[in-house]
């Protein structure tokens, strides 16, 4: 994971366009996660259609489109949460690493330490905030104390927050606001390192202020991971997607570099929906 | 003038249905005051009824293990050390098969089969204690005493520090038979609880520990168990609550001896399974009958702190 | 800025596939070994409930004829029947719930329409929640004192109070949860209509509530007509025919408790035979009333 690769990344700029800003470059990178052909049923409900689309290497893809139309659906499959749930299935291709990720012979569990998840609202565990993040490092490694605290920091740190709790690690993680729940969510979630984080609307159960840091911090960990965001807020797409992808009833209708969806959209429904016409 | 005849019927009728409230929320509130006075007078009627043995034989009375009718001398230590034993060692027992049938229905059954399996657990607390009794004293004693006793006797009774448990002969009937029945009244109820708490726990938390690539045993131990661990204790509390006074069923299989037995195969009482055993034996205005009222008032006793203490832990049931 | 940030990124040596991999083994290991436990705890708790009604049927048919059902209890070798122990329970619990059934409702109105919070209401509802799980034989204790000793002995009547007590609180728990469950908008609807609070609750929200109420009385009929210890000393037991409440009364399982003690095996394959019966409908009166419950709600 060399920084080298992901120059193009730096210093990117914005353009403004009605009201909304939007990154500028139009480039990129390869395809971390290669999505094909996928189907996706609840029972006999077909949920997604057909859905071709890849989430470039650290970069930040995000997912917008009406309630229902099947982003969050996508989100849940990247990391095979579905699988929870009898009767809710998902057919075609979702290659990484060079594996379907979809197949029965999946591990489940070393697939959802490769891919992580941060839900919508604040799921602190009922432990302290140390606990919290270490529950998910122990369940994949076996580290010496010393090394396990380190990871801890680095983790609180690369969720920014570990200068507001490195003095309470031994207290409950439910005494913290939401917005800092959500940041040590995200610090749990990268403790595991994983490749590929998820966000299901992070920000929805948020204030403002919150809100920012947390986008602040999207931007800061696409560095190091993948990135797919599910978001209702279009400025929010706006402001830390690379590219942005517009579902509708199951389908993806356009996927494109964020500025270019959000200032030439293609298809005349993501020109209604990005102007608020319907939503 | 109109106005007034339009408002003089209007303002009876409002009379006549406030009446009405007034007597039905008399009503209502009548029959809470009763159910408080109801196990108010319980508690005097109990204490009044066995103080004469309390006067007899004093604080000693608690720990004393006589029960001589001939000399007239009762204590109530045999029958307390035995419900405690035989409650607490049920509670062992049923502990671990509650939590298995409890996270097998609510994590690892098909949903198919969560609700007839579920309802079957129930039914085992419908059926009556004393069928638990004969079924017990029938069907678990005979076996115990040809099959599992003697292997246990040989085995585990020969360790050191805790073989002096399971020595003796192999009656069948006694502590141990009657804890294991005991163990099976209260497994339904401490089931359901821990079933019920388990499905309270929003799937999005348990989602957060799979995302983290947790097995799910391992979101069993770190995320549902940590959220319902009070609840969890509220529902074995109830389970114990309900083994002290449980009575037909352990009268059956208890063996009925009025002395402390080292090994849990041997014989004992429970203060309830002493009440219905002696009670009918024992004339009006006597001192055992006496003796057999302030047995019953330290039953009460004991199970209200369990009950109580079971019903604050699942009231503060999960505040997420 | 990006000076810090590099050295932020992952410490340590990379993600060891190996040691990953051992440890994700022995992690499903253990799950697989704790989900077989939990199979084989349910499994044991159906043998338990198997082994229970197939010893039932297995005896209790064998003893099962006519007789147990036109014929009183008799001395053993007599040729005797359950009739009286089988007409006594269905009096006492009958009566029993018919008498505690509207003590409930209104405690349970009480606690879920006039006294939600206040001390007393929850005094109320701790005291009941406390009276459903207390040691029956301690009620059977209580009758004995206020009832059997005060009047001149046990009776009917006694063994009826003693079980009107068993049903209240479980009348009480089930009408105030059914209550709760019913929304407020259905309630601001009817006063907004001008009805007065009683007719409020008794027209409606008891109507709405009406399945599980009745599936709490049903429940209540299935407890007590097991229930043996609170009749030891309240109706006690009567070998001879009487449906008279203010003599002892026969009732099914302290006859049971009686023969099944005894040492005559036609005694004993009576004991069986009126265990079977109450088994069964016990059982059928709580499935009754979960098929009930589903149905209507």
């Amino acid at each position: 994971m060399s920084l080298s690769t992901q120059t193009q990344n730096q210093g990117a700029g914005t353009t403004s366009f009605g009201g909304m800003q939007a990154r500028s470059e139009a480039a990129l990178n390869t395809a971390r996660v290669a999505i094909s052909n996928l189907d996706f049923f609840y029972g006999d409900n077909r949920a997604l259609k057909e859905i071709k689309l890849d989430l470039p290497d650290r970069q930040v893809t995000g997912m917008i489109g009406p309630s229902g139309c099947g982003k969050s659906t996508l989100l849940r499959v990247l990391n095979r949460m579905y699988s929870l749930y009898p009767g809710q299935r998902a057919t075609g291709e979702v290659m990484m690493d060079g594996e379907n990720i979809i197949a029965d012979s999946t591990d489940l569990n070393s697939l959802r330490a490769k891919v992580g998840m941060v839900f919508q609202k604040p799921t602190p565990f009922p432990m302290t905030i140390y606990e919290n993040i270490a529950f998910g490092i122990r369940l994949h490694e076996k580290l010496s104390k010393s090394e396990l605290g380190e990871r801890i920091e680095w983790a609180l740190t690369r969720a920014a927050i570990w200068n507001e709790v490195k003095d309470r690690l031994d207290r409950s993680a439910l005494g913290l606001s939401g917005g800092q729940q959500q940041r040590l969510c995200i610090a749990r979630t990268i403790a595991v390192r994983p490749e590929v984080i998820l966000f299901d609307e992070p920000t929805s159960a948020l204030d403002p202020i919150s809100t920012l840091k947390i986008e602040e911090l999207i931007d800061e960990l696409k560095r190091d991971f993948t990135i797919a965001i599910v978001t209702h807020n279009m400025q929010q797409a706006a402001r830390c997607a690379d590219q942005v992808a517009f579902f509708y009833l199951g389908e993806l209708i356009e996927v494109a570099p964020a500025a270019q969806l959000f200032t030439a959209p293609k298809h005349p429904k993501t020109q209604e929906y990005i102007t608020g016409r319907f939503g | 003038m109109p106005s007034a005849s339009a408002t003089l019927p209007h303002a009876t009728r409002r009379r006549s249905s406030s009446f009405g409230d007034k007597v039905f929320a008399l009503a209502c509130q009548a029959a809470g005051l009763f159910v408080l006075i109801l196990l108010g007078a319980l508690i005097i009627e109990l204490f009044i009824a066995g103080l004469p043995a309390f006067r007899a034989f004093g604080i000693p009375f608690v720990t004393s293990t006589d029960w001589d009718p001939v000399k007239e001398l009762f204590g109530a230590g045999v029958s307390i050390y035995g419900t405690i034993v035989t409650a607490i060692l049920a509670i062992f027992l049923a502990v671990p098969l509650a939590f298995g049938i409890a996270f097998f229905l609510t994590e690892l059954a098909p949903p198919w089969m969560r609700r007839p399996v579920g309802t079957a657990v129930e039914l085992l607390a419908a059926v009556p204690s004393i069928i638990y009794g004969m079924w017990g004293f029938f069907v678990i004693a005979p076996a115990f005493a040809q099959h599992v006793q003697p292997r246990i006797i040989d085995t585990v009774g020969e360790l050191p520090l805790i073989g002096f448990l399971f020595q003796g002969p192999p009656f069948g009937t006694g502590l141990f038979t009657a804890a294991f029945i005991l163990a099976i009244m209260v497994l339904p109820f401490i089931a359901a609880t821990m079933r019920d708490v388990f499905e309270q726990v929003p799937p999005v938390y348990k989602e957060s520990a799979y995302g983290l690539g947790a097995t799910t045993w391992e979101v069993m131990k770190g995320v549902v168990i940590p959220y319902t661990r009070i609840s969890v204790v509220g529902g074995i509390m109830l389970g114990l609550g309900r083994a002290l006074g449980e009575t037909m069923a352990v009268t059956f299989v208890i063996g009925n001896a009025n002395r402390i037995s080292t090994s849990l195969f041997g014989p004992g009482n429970t203060i309830a399974s002493l009440i219905a055993l002696e009670f009918g034996e024992s004339e009006t205005g006597s001192l055992k009958l006496a003796s057999l009222l302030a047995l019953g008032f330290i039953l009460f006793v004991l199970s209200f702190a369990v009950l109580a203490t079971s019903r604050y832990l699942l009231r503060s049931r999960l505040k997420v | 800025m990006s000076l810090a940030l590099s050295f932020m990124s992952h410490p340590g040596p990379r993600k060891d596939a190996a040691t990953a991999a051992r440890l994700g083994a022995s992690r499903k290991r253990a799950d697989r070994i704790i989900r077989t436990l939990c199979l084989a705890a349910t499994v044991i708790g159906l043998v338990l409930l198997a082994s229970i009604l197939i010893t039932l049927f297995y005896r209790g048919f064998e003893a099962m004829s006519l007789r147990v059902f036109t014929h009183v209890t008799a001395p053993p070798g007599s040729e005797g029947g359950l009739l009286n122990a089988i007409v006594g329970s269905l009096i006492q619990s009958l009566i029993g719930t018919a008498i505690g059934t509207p003590i409930g409702m209104l405690v349970g109105t009480y606690l879920a329409e006039y006294a939600k919070d206040s001390w007393l209401g929850n005094a109320v509802r701790f005291v009941s929640d406390i009276l459903l799980s207390a040691p029956s034989i301690l009620i059977g204790l209580f009758v004995y004192q206020i009832l059997v000793l005060p009047f001149g002995g046990f009776s009917g009547w006694a063994g009826i109070a003693a079980l009107a007590i068993i049903v209240i609180p479980i009348v009480v728990r089930t009408t105030e949860d059914m209550l709760q469950l019913i929304p407020n908008t259905l309630r601001e609807a009817v006063v907004g209509l001008g009805a007065p609070k009683w007719k409020m609750i008794i027209l409606i929200c008891w109507r709405a509530a009406l399945a599980g109420i009745i599936t709490g009385i049903l429940l209540a009929v299935a407890r007590v007509a097991g229930e043996t210890a609170p009749l030891l000393f309240t109706s006690l037991g009567n070998n001879a025919w009487s449906t008279d409440l203010s003599k002892p009364m026969s009732s099914l399982p302290v006859t049971i408790y009686a023969f099944a003690g005894s040492p005559f095996e036609d005694w004993i394959a009576l004991a069986w035979a009126g265990a079977l019966l109450i088994t069964l409908g016990v059982l059928s009166l709580n499935i009754l009333a979960r098929t009930l419950l589903r149905s209507r709600i």
